[in-house]
């Protein structure tokens, strides 16, 4: 269903924040709108998005291309992000990736046999004083997890096993 | 003129504009700063940093504001940093190092960046040859990398663009020029980067891929071999190539261009087009050219080309002599002198039609221009004053466009016009359905079709719009034939004759009326006295027809029949057509790559093309054949010298006076400065050696007195109620003869389709992409149908040349 | 000392509207907007000494006297992109104390004659920008935004915009960018944004720690301001805290308290009691510190950070100990600046990828020397070169690390 169909009044609370002269500004957020259900921004809403704002494309898709919490295809229903960054590998961010890869039995970049998480890498969250840390990127939006253990994070992953629609 | 200021670099002295870009005063003084990202045409970004050189500016004292001085001499402060010559303007006393060890560091530093990704694959690489990227490592490379080759990325390195254009993704330097020139120049902001870092890449998602008239042009200003044409890939190597200066002959607008050949073995060992190339010329097109430009050049080397002349025999054309197909036509064009009819298009060059039209003047016949649209007699009187450049327009200047879609018909006005709107021109379009312009234009004037002249008229009543038109330093008006037959587009031209007249927008540079033309010579035919027939089939029936670069037969029905039951029939074109499958006598000419010449452009500006390859079997030029007939009838004309044409031309017509062939081939310097030694800063455009030709004065600025009639208040052909009007619109890429053969572009071409409203096709139970039976004036077809709310209702859209004869507008049938 | 800018801290639900009323809450704002002209505002805040909190320490009045006044409108823009790796304080103003923070932005607003201001937030923190906008709300019910404020002429209207994942997007002109809904690349300054900025049009750019500031620096004058921190640095500064240390976590304290305060007094020291070997003062853009007595007893303010080799930056202070090699540590940074560099300039795009493989060679035992030397090479090659700072940041630990701590090196590498 197309963006302005589901979420109506979302996008024209999101384009009165602009000038209207300059309602590319708008793209960002919309993308977000657009990620929401499946995770990732398909084609059609791209299209979309660049017919709202008069923009081509080819633009749109540079944004999703540029910014790495856009996806334009599919993952695991969770993507958990392990910050591996300077502080926190300091204190154990790196053994506790290997850690947690190896209960999961996939390496980073990979996805749950299950479909549930693709556990991956990635630069500061702004959460230095509580590493372990990561963030789970999934239908609810992205959540925070803070000085995260391995037996936590095994315990979470089974919680959001049991999260419904 | 802006203000000058003065710099040194490298210890010479320049005086340039202030504004300009230390790279763009380097180059004024024979400097050459490297530069990647920078291109004289673009906004400059600063992100290739090759440019780096050591700038220094007058030191100023805090307290008092003055300059200090040193032995006299102002105190240079230099910045402990390099920086972007690109990026940063002249000021007043700057000084500039480029050759500097420490520039020459900043320099050699960048080479060896961009090698570090670069796959080195010169050997293979269409670019190799006229390759920046080549020439700046050799130049100011370090000789030698420090990167080991195995930490390579790799990358796909044929990628379809769309079907025109490829791409390289090793090979890009990430400059962005392509990129950039789509948005801020073209304005279709179709090409982008994807991901960020060491992995961006270029992407176009459009449908159709890459979707821009323009995209050639990327290919040239790209700095290494990452875009090449589908057309050139693979061709040929730049260094085997000789080139010639060309005029492209597709629209009215009338692009300079080179044309690169080369002698192959795969050609049968013949001299043939390798591809066209956009030659500068700032007041035309400046450095670019639309793809129908440069690719659609294949026709000229089509297989149905004529090749020696044919004369029917037992129903069947058979080869015969030069003299025995001369001398038919001669015997039949004296026996049947009265009904003698010229009937020529403006595909021809000035010196062709010259000579038919004083064919048929002394013969006694009459010449006909093969078009339907008129208003060329007004042009000449109001036509663009000499001098005019629309690339100088901009804030305070209008500029009206009125029942045509540039985009479609003449590309590189379109160009020219967005730029102009883009400085800050009141662009307005008045148009009755949505185009590529609209975007641009600060009014857009939307009527029905039919209300054309009314348009214009009211136009010129008070409004806001008229006003600013009115108030305007400098206005032009571009009107075509939208929507429009002869009789409406003539009507049209008056309107806005008269407007331009009324608002004092005659007579001068930057100001007056140009004719949206379907053909390159248009205009040059009604210079020497060629008009259009409205009753063409009328004109045609029982008569004794001379038809030059013209195909009635395949384009008309109706005048097919006309043809059929004309007395005789004399037929000279480069190309076998419809109509030389019924003409008596069949005359091979010489296409415009093998001959020379002169085309005028819809702002009337002469200018030469030159022989470029050679003609092909017994062909000769149209002038030339046109002679020989000539002589066979008894007239004597000028037919082995086109020069000499050309020069008999100009003493019989005014418009021409004081022109000569040498006049027209003279050159004078342009910004940028661009060139084979250059290719790096303007791109692999060609700089102009071989003419930038003249622009006729209109009547209006001779200060003759200038009278247009008042357009009779026709009744308008409007739809009346239940009544469906087809409306002949124009299409860039369409089925006509100099498309076709360029496969190429069979894509973008596409079928016949025809456009309605949304509420037309309701009423026929219609929808977008339904097939549907169209009829109307002895034509039926099955067509795609279209849909656009833009246009009023009761009317469809039929699009030239795609197969649907339509001249005018005319009550149709759709099922 | 009670806290300044981590109110918070001392005084529990300063987030609620009453609460933060009931705390002087406002009346600043109110304050300059019915009683002072604009260009009052600034000079209080000039006079403070304040200086920008996002990295660079530029004096804040200064730049906001640099508004272009022929062009309209203007905007001010809070950024709030928090990205560099060791910074986390801004997250936890926003989160905890966020009507001072708005009541910044206001007043910044006003001084600059900004109808409009933007905050613009990493992606990650949409539920911190959720709650900016309820509070938003809230002020906007209450009449601290909106038209025609305290029955004057000034109106105000503030919304948040998010990032998406992209560091480069904390520079303010790459920030403006993002924001015109483009991608976050720099822009080539000069024109800076005091002059061309958020749609080309004149705007102020400042750290939301800056901003937060502003109220207290209004309600107690710039005197009162000025007493705290030193003559160069005035007033307090959170530092955010990570690395080997006990007690990572943000700590609000005057200009000129030393290292050894920091990391000993309040972070508790190191974790099993090993010694400090380095540290970056700055995330992971500093130069690296070889830590000595001396340098555990420098003042941390901007001057005396700078006579150590480095800079204070955004004062994100990681600490580093003897068991970490400064290898393993440039592989780190290395690595960061290379999936962070916007890729617009050749320098940064070339040079980080081409660090990333020497580190990596070096770190996997297979480099030489000659690696080594390479490595400290194309970091200087990149130097000086690149379009903007990013560029520049990747090389500071690999300059500093190699000359500072050869030895490191020596192990790291097979000869
Ligand atoms: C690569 C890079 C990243 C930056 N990231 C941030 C950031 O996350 N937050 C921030 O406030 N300033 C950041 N800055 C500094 C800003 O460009 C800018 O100087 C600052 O927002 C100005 O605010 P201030 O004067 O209040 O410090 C960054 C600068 C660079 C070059
Ligand atoms: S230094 Fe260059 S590539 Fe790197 S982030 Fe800045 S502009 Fe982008
Ligand atoms: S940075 Fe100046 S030419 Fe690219």
């Amino acid at each position: 269903m197309s963006l302005v169909k589901k979420h109506p009044k979302e996008v024209k609370q999101i384009l009165s924040k602009y000038p209207p002269e300059h309602k590319r500004s708008a793209v960002m957020p919309l993308l977000y709108l657009a990620q929401r259900g499946e995770g990732f921004v398909n084609k059609a809403a791209m299209q979309e998005i660049a017919q709202i704002l008069e923009i081509t494309e080819t633009e749109v898709a540079s944004i999703v291309g540029f910014y790495t919490l856009y996806h334009d295809e599919k993952a695991g229903k969770y993507r958990m992000q392990v910050c591996t960054d300077l502080p926190c590998a300091l204190r154990g961010a790196d053994e506790f990736l290997q850690n947690l890869c190896g209960n999961l039995g996939i390496k980073v970049g990979e996805t749950t046999a299950d479909g549930l998480v693709t556990l991956e890498a990635v630069t500061c969250l702004a959460g230095c004083d509580k590493a372990p840390v990561f963030q789970t990127q999934g239908p609810d939006g992205i959540k925070y997890h803070e000085n995260m253990t391995v037996d936590k994070t095994l315990e979470l992953i089974e919680a959001l096993k049991e999260v419904k629609e | 003129m802006s203000k000058l200021v003065t710099l040194t670099i490298d210890g010479k002295q320049a005086v340039v504009p202030e504004g300009m870009t230390v790279v763009d005063a380097a180059k004024s003084v024979g400097i050459d700063i490297p530069v990647f990202c920078h291109h004289p045409k673009l906004e400059p970004v600063g992100m290739c940093r090759m440019c780096l050189v050591e700038i220094g500016r007058p030191m100023l004292d805090r307290a008092t504001g003055q300059v200090v001085m040193d032995n006299g001499l102002p105190k240079i402060q230099f910045m402990p940093k390099l920086e972007a010559a690109c990026t940063n303007r002249v000021s007043e006393g700057m000084v500039v190092m480029t050759i500097s060890d420490k520039a020459k560091e900043g320099q050699r530093g960048t080479i060896e960046f961009l090698l570090t990704s670069h796959p080195l694959d010169c050997p293979v690489c269409d670019k190799g040859g006229e390759c920046p990227l080549q020439n700046l490592t050799m130049a100011f490379g370090p000789g030698r990398s420090r990167f080991i080759y195995d930490e390579k990325n790799h990358l796909e390195k044929q990628v379809p663009l769309g079907e025109l254009i490829w791409l390289d993704r090793e090979r890009c330097i990430q400059c962005a020029r392509c990129i950039r020139f789509q948005d801020e120049v073209a304005g279709e902001a179709v090409l982008g980067f994807d991901e960020r870092g060491r992995n961006t890449q270029i992407v176009s998602l459009s449908t159709p891929g890459f979707d821009s008239v323009f995209s050639g042009n990327t290919t040239d200003i790209c700095p290494v071999g990452a875009l090449t044409t589908a057309d050139f890939r693979f061709g040929a190597r730049p260094w085997e190539l000789k080139a010639q200066a060309s005029i492209c002959t597709q629209c009215p607008v009338g692009c300079n261009t080179t044309i690169n050949t080369r002698r192959e073995a795969r050609s049968a060992g013949e001299i043939v087009v390798k591809r066209v190339m956009p030659r500068q010329n700032e007041e035309v097109n400046e450095i670019w050219l639309c793809d129908k430009g440069r690719f659609a050049y294949h026709f000229t080397e089509s297989k149905k080309r004529l090749t020696r002349p044919l004369v029917r025999k037992d129903e069947k054309l058979a080869r015969a002599s030069w003299s025995t197909a001369v001398n038919l036509a001669a015997e039949n064009f004296v026996k049947f002198k009265k009904d003698f009819v010229v009937l020529a298009s403006g595909r021809l060059a000035n010196e062709d039609l010259f000579n038919l039209k004083s064919l048929a003047d002394t013969a006694g016949g009459r010449a006909i221009l093969y078009s339907d649209m008129g208003g060329g007699d007004i042009t000449s009187l109001v036509g663009v004053g000499q001098g005019t450049n629309i690339g100088t327009m901009g804030r305070g200047d209008a500029i009206l466009v009125v029942a045509s879609d540039l985009y479609q018909e003449a590309p590189i006005w379109w160009l020219r016009v967005k730029q102009a709107a883009d400085r800050g021109a009141t662009l307005i379009v008045a148009n009755p359905r949505e185009t590529k312009l609209d975007k641009f234009a600060k009014y857009v004037i939307r009527y029905a079709y039919g209300d054309e002249v009314k348009t214009i008229n009211d136009f010129g009543r008070k409004t806001k719009i008229s006003d600013e038109f009115a108030k305007a330093k400098n206005a032009i008006v571009f009107y075509g034939n939208e929507g429009l037959g002869f009789h409406g587009s003539s009507g049209l031209a008056s309107a806005c004759g008269i407007l331009l007249k009324e608002t004092g927008h005659i007579g001068k540079p930057n100001n007056g009326l140009v004719g949206v033309w379907q053909r390159v010579n248009d205009q040059g035919a009604w210079e020497v006295g060629f008009h259009p027939e409205p009753d063409l089939e009328k004109a045609l029936k029982g008569k004794v027809v001379y038809i030059v670069g013209s195909d009635p037969v395949g384009d008309d029905p109706a005048l097919a029949k006309a043809l059929r039951g004309a007395k005789f029939v004399a037929v000279q074109d480069i190309l076998e057509t419809a109509t030389t499958e019924i003409a008596d006598v069949v005359f091979p000419a010489q296409a415009y790559t093998e001959r020379e010449g002169t085309f005028t452009s819809g702002e009337r500006r002469v200018q030469r093309f030159y022989a470029v390859v050679p003609a092909k079997g017994d062909s000769k030029p149209d002038f030339s054949i046109t002679a020989q007939i000539a002589k066979g009838m008894g007239v004597i004309l000028e037919g082995s010298s086109v020069s000499v044409v050309f020069d008999i031309l100009v003493n019989s017509l005014d418009a021409f006076a004081d022109l000569s062939y040498e006049k027209l081939a003279m050159v004078h310097g342009q910004f940028p400065i661009v060139g084979r030694g250059d290719l790096y800063y303007g791109g692999t455009t060609y700089q102009n050696t071989q003419g930038l030709g003249i622009q006729l004065v209109p009547s209006a600025q001779t200060g003759a007195a200038v009278h247009i009639s008042k357009v009779r208040k026709e009744a308008a052909l409007r739809p009346k109620e239940n009544e469906l009007l087809a409306v002949p619109v124009n299409k860039l890429y369409d089925r006509g003869v100099t498309v076709n053969p360029t496969q190429l572009l069979d894509q973008r071409v596409g079928e016949a389709a025809i456009t309605l409203h949304p509420l037309t096709a309701g009423e026929l139970g219609l929808e977008a992409g339904a097939r549907a039976k169209i009829k109307f004036d002895g034509v039926s077809a099955e067509v795609t149908v279209k849909i656009d709310d833009s246009i009023s209702t009761g009317v469809t859209l039929v699009p030239r040349s795609m197969g649907l004869t339509i001249r005018e507008p005319v009550v149709a049938k759709v099922k | 000392m009670s806290h300044i800018l981590l109110r918070h801290r001392d005084i529990p639900d300063l987030h609620k509207m009453a609460v933060y009323k009931k705390n002087g809450g406002f009346v600043a704002f109110k304050n300059a907007v019915t009683k002072m002209k604009p260009n009052e505002v600034t000079d209080v805040v000039k006079n403070s000494g304040l200086r920008g909190r996002g990295g660079a320490g530029f004096p804040t009045g200064m730049k906001w006297s640099f508004i272009d006044n022929k062009g309209w409108p203007h905007y001010v823009v809070a950024n709030a992109d928090e990205s560099e790796p060791g910074t986390f304080k801004d997250r936890e103003i926003m989160e905890n104390n966020p009507l001072q923070f708005l009541e910044g932005l206001a007043i910044s607003s006003y001084a600059v004659g900004a109808a409009v201001a933007y905050i613009y937030l990493r992606g990650e923190s949409w539920q911190v920008a959720a709650l900016l906008d309820e509070k938003i709300a809230e002020m906007e019910e209450a009449g601290y935004l909106g038209e025609n404020l305290f029955g004057n002429d000034y109106s105000l209207k503030i919304h948040t915009h998010l990032g998406a994942g992209a560091y480069i997007c904390g520079e303010e002109t790459a920030l403006l960018e993002s924001l015109e809904g483009r991608r976050g690349q720099p822009r080539v300054r000069p024109p800076f944004p005091p002059s061309v900025g958020l749609y080309g049009k004149p705007t102020i750019i400042n750290n939301v720690e800056t901003f937060t500031n502003v109220p207290m620096i209004m309600a107690n004058g710039a005197d009162w301001y000025k007493r705290m921190g030193t003559a160069d640095s005035t007033g307090v500064k959170i530092f955010s805290l990570s690395g080997r240390v006990r007690k990572p976590g943000n700590y609000e304290l005057p200009f000129g308290t030393t290292f050894r305060q920091l990391i000993y007094e309040h972070g508790g020291g190191i974790l099993d009691g090993r010694p400090v070997k380095a540290i970056m003062p700055a995330g992971a853009s500093s130069s690296l510190i070889v830590v000595d007595d001396k340098v555990l007893d420098t003042p941390m303010d901007y001057a005396s950070v700078r006579t150590l080799g480095s800079e204070l930056g955004s004062a994100s202070v990681i600490v580093i100990d003897d068991t970490v090699s400064v290898a393993w540590i440039i592989n780190k940074t290395v690595h960061f600046f290379k999936h962070e560099s916007c890729g617009k300039c050749t320098p940064c795009r070339e040079g980080t990828y081409w660090m990333q493989n020497i580190t990596k060679r070096i770190r996997s035992g297979e480099g030489t020397e000659d690696d080594v030397d390479l490595l400290l090479n194309v970091a200087k090659q990149m130097q000086g070169k690149c379009l903007c700072a990013l560029g520049e940041f990747s090389t500071m630990a690999v300059v500093t690390g190699i000359e500072r701590f050869p030895q490191d090196f020596k192990k790291a590498v097979k000869v």
